[in-house]
């Protein structure tokens, strides 16, 4: 099989510059020039509706379906939210683009908007991304001098603001509700839906809530159709009729344990045992992999003799995990102890649960508390019991959240206590404590 | 007299064409001044929530509901270095690197040295795991920090050659 060309990287991986005349040589806004004078809004988004194209954020809902949920002829104004609050651990691949090639998702931005008929546009950026947040800074500016953003962008009656919005470091805000919410200027509590967003999103308006890398997807969709993103990545599982394809380029974020760590961008598809050895330089330290933490911490966890499960949207949930997530993977090796892995993913969801919904506030914090006391050689046999328990009750599956970000907490929990099992036992049984540095649990609930 | 300065306040007002409602510029805001005076005071509160047309109760909330930032009596040090806490950093030894740097500088997480030149934080993720143990000074990141690389970070940042 011939190398994968990167399409999405191309630019950054041979160090190109991300100012607007280089943007522009390299035929970039050439999608967007074609856009205005060849299509209708409507054409653009069937475009993205044939290619298949699922949201990148972690979802992976299909995008061009998401904008038709918009209600038609809406007077207006319609809003676009950029989620690039991109705050799932492990996850990073939406940095990159915004600071190395800032213009390739600014001009899916634009295109967004003409096809949804936004003319304003938030870009909610986590605060922790500051270079991100110069690099799209100026981006824009040169954008608004040349004429592509502002009134009558290319003399062709499209009008469309960029602001950014920078966040303040809560994880939460990254749910597209709690986005809007924190938007608006509150607190970035997830709201219940319906009503969805493309109804009522942010200042009570239609308003679509898309990732960066999906923007990024958009630009090459209308430059190069749908067709040839369809020729990318993995059709339909016959034997799941809710799996509605893979395609496309993706970026992999690839940590941990590896000689390598980094981003790289393949056809969706791409099993975790060619991430690991082929894209990350294999296991550090010449040792071997004990599982990995696939698609952020929220999906669960993978064992080492799950690493031919191919990261797709439809790959992850054969070996039980939640699904593709944000298509990160976190190797961890034979050495680590899966108490400490499960602490610190406990840990992080203790302290960035909203304190909204009592089952996660209280959840979340009782599987640290737990994990806690076995890293400390006090864990009892039946701990695993009860955090399976939590794990399993908190969440909008079995109904007791508003928002998903308590599913993502007890998953990896959950995933665990089946898949590491006997190690966790003996680990109780024999009173182990954890070698690894233990800071308090400060900032916790 | 008003707390906040001429300049504070303009760069506050000129935000708020770009929203619907004057209250979607509080977290601006408060970004403003937070970097200004390194703590949001709480006169500083009231003259948001005066701008924004808001009770200082709703600026209140919405700032505590960030732990981002802080209050007069919790002032930042003049650089605030954050090490991340979270997963491909603590398997990397981002905990060993937050335990260096507690001894080093001889505060706990979220404290400030005495010479009011460094505040010392945890952080979730910061989306730097490629260079992992990852750090931040203010905004920007550094990556694969060992505790020598610590050790000239934090010189810097006290101003010593």
């Amino acid at each position: 099989m011939t190398e994968f060309e990167p399409v999405l990287l191309k630019r950054i991986s041979k160090k190109a510059s991300p100012s607007l005349d280089a943007y522009r040589a390299d035929g970039g806004y050439r999608a967007l020039t074609k856009a205005l004078n060849e299509m209708t809004p409507a054409y653009v988004v069937d475009s993205v509706k044939a290619s298949g194209m699922r949201g990148r954020g972690g979802a992976g809902f299909p995008c061009g379906v998401k904008w038709t949920f918009l209600p038609k002829d809406h007077p207006g104004p319609i809003y676009l939210c950029i989620n690039a609050d991109e705050s799932e651990p492990c996850t990073f691949n939406n940095r990159i683009l915004m600071e190395e090639d800032p213009h390739q998702v600014l001009e899916g931005v634009v295109l967004a908007c003409y096809a949804i008929g936004a003319k304003t546009a938030y870009f909610y950026l986590r605060y922790e991304y500051g270079r991100a947040y110069r690099a799209l800074q100026k981006a824009i500016d040169e954008m608004y001098a040349a004429g592509l953003l502002g009134k009558n962008i290319m003399g062709k009656g499209l009008d469309c603001d960029i602001f950014l919005h920078r966040g303040a470091g809560a994880y939460i805000c990254g749910e597209e509700t709690g986005l809007i919410e924190s938007l608006e200027g509150k607190r970035g509590w997830p709201r219940i839906k319906p009503p969805f967003p493309a109804i009522e999103g942010a200042f009570r308006k239609p308003t679509i809530v898309n990732n960066v890398e999906t923007m990024a997807c958009v630009t090459h969709i209308i430059d190069r159709g749908a067709d040839w993103f369809k020729s990318i990545g993995v059709p339909p599982d016959p034997k799941n009729p809710r799996d509605a394809g893979s395609y496309g380029p993706k970026l992999y974020c690839i940590s941990g344990h590896v000689n390598n760590p980094g981003c790289v961008e393949l056809p969706l598809g791409v099993t975790v045992r060619e991430l690991i050895d082929k894209h990350g330089g294999g296991v550090w330290k010449g040792r071997k992999a004990k599982g990995v933490i696939p698609g952020g911490i929220s999906m669960g966890i993978m064992t080492e003799a799950e690493f031919d499960t191919p990261l797709d949207f439809n790959g992850p949930g054969k070996v039980g995990c939640l699904g593709l997530g944000t298509a990160a993977i976190t190797v961890f090796d034979d050495q680590t102890s899966i108490v400490d892995v499960l602490y610190g993913i406990a840990r992080f969801f203790a302290h960035e649960s909203c304190g909204q919904c009592t089952p996660c506030r209280e959840g979340t914090g009782w599987m640290m508390k737990i994990l806690d006391r076995m890293r400390k050689g006090l864990g009892r046999v039946e701990d695993l019991k009860i955090l399976d328990d939590v794990a399993k009750s908190i969440g909008i599956m079995p109904g007791t959240t508003i928002c998903g970000l308590a599913d993502g907490a007890g998953w990896p929990i959950k995933n665990a206590v089946q898949k590491f099992r006997s190690e966790l036992e003996e680990y109780i049984r024999k009173g182990e404590r954890s070698t690894a540095a233990s800071l308090q649990m400060v900032g916790a609930h | 007299m008003a707390f906040l300065s001429e300049s504070i306040r303009k760069r506050i007002e000129d935000y708020i064409p770009r929203y619907p409602s004057k209250q979607a510029v509080t977290l601006p805001a408060l970004h403003i001044v937070h970097d200004e005076l390194r703590c949001v005071p709480r006169q500083a509160i009231r003259e948001i929530a005066e701008i924004l047309g808001l009770s200082s109760a709703q600026v209140h909330d919405t700032m505590t509901f960030y732990q981002f930032f802080r209050e007069e009596d919790q002032k930042l040090g003049k650089a605030r270095l954050w090490v991340c806490r979270s997963l491909a950093c603590q398997i990397r030894g981002g905990e060993e690197l937050l335990n260096h740097l507690c001894d080093k500088l001889h505060v706990q997480p979220g404290g400030t040295t005495p010479d009011g030149k460094i505040t010392l934080e945890f952080a979730e993720c910061l989306g730097a795991c490629e260079g992992a143990p990852a750090v931040m000074i203010d905004d920007e990141h550094v990556h694969n920090v060992t505790n020598e690389k610590a050790d000239e970070v934090i010189n810097e940042l006290r101003g010593n050659p």
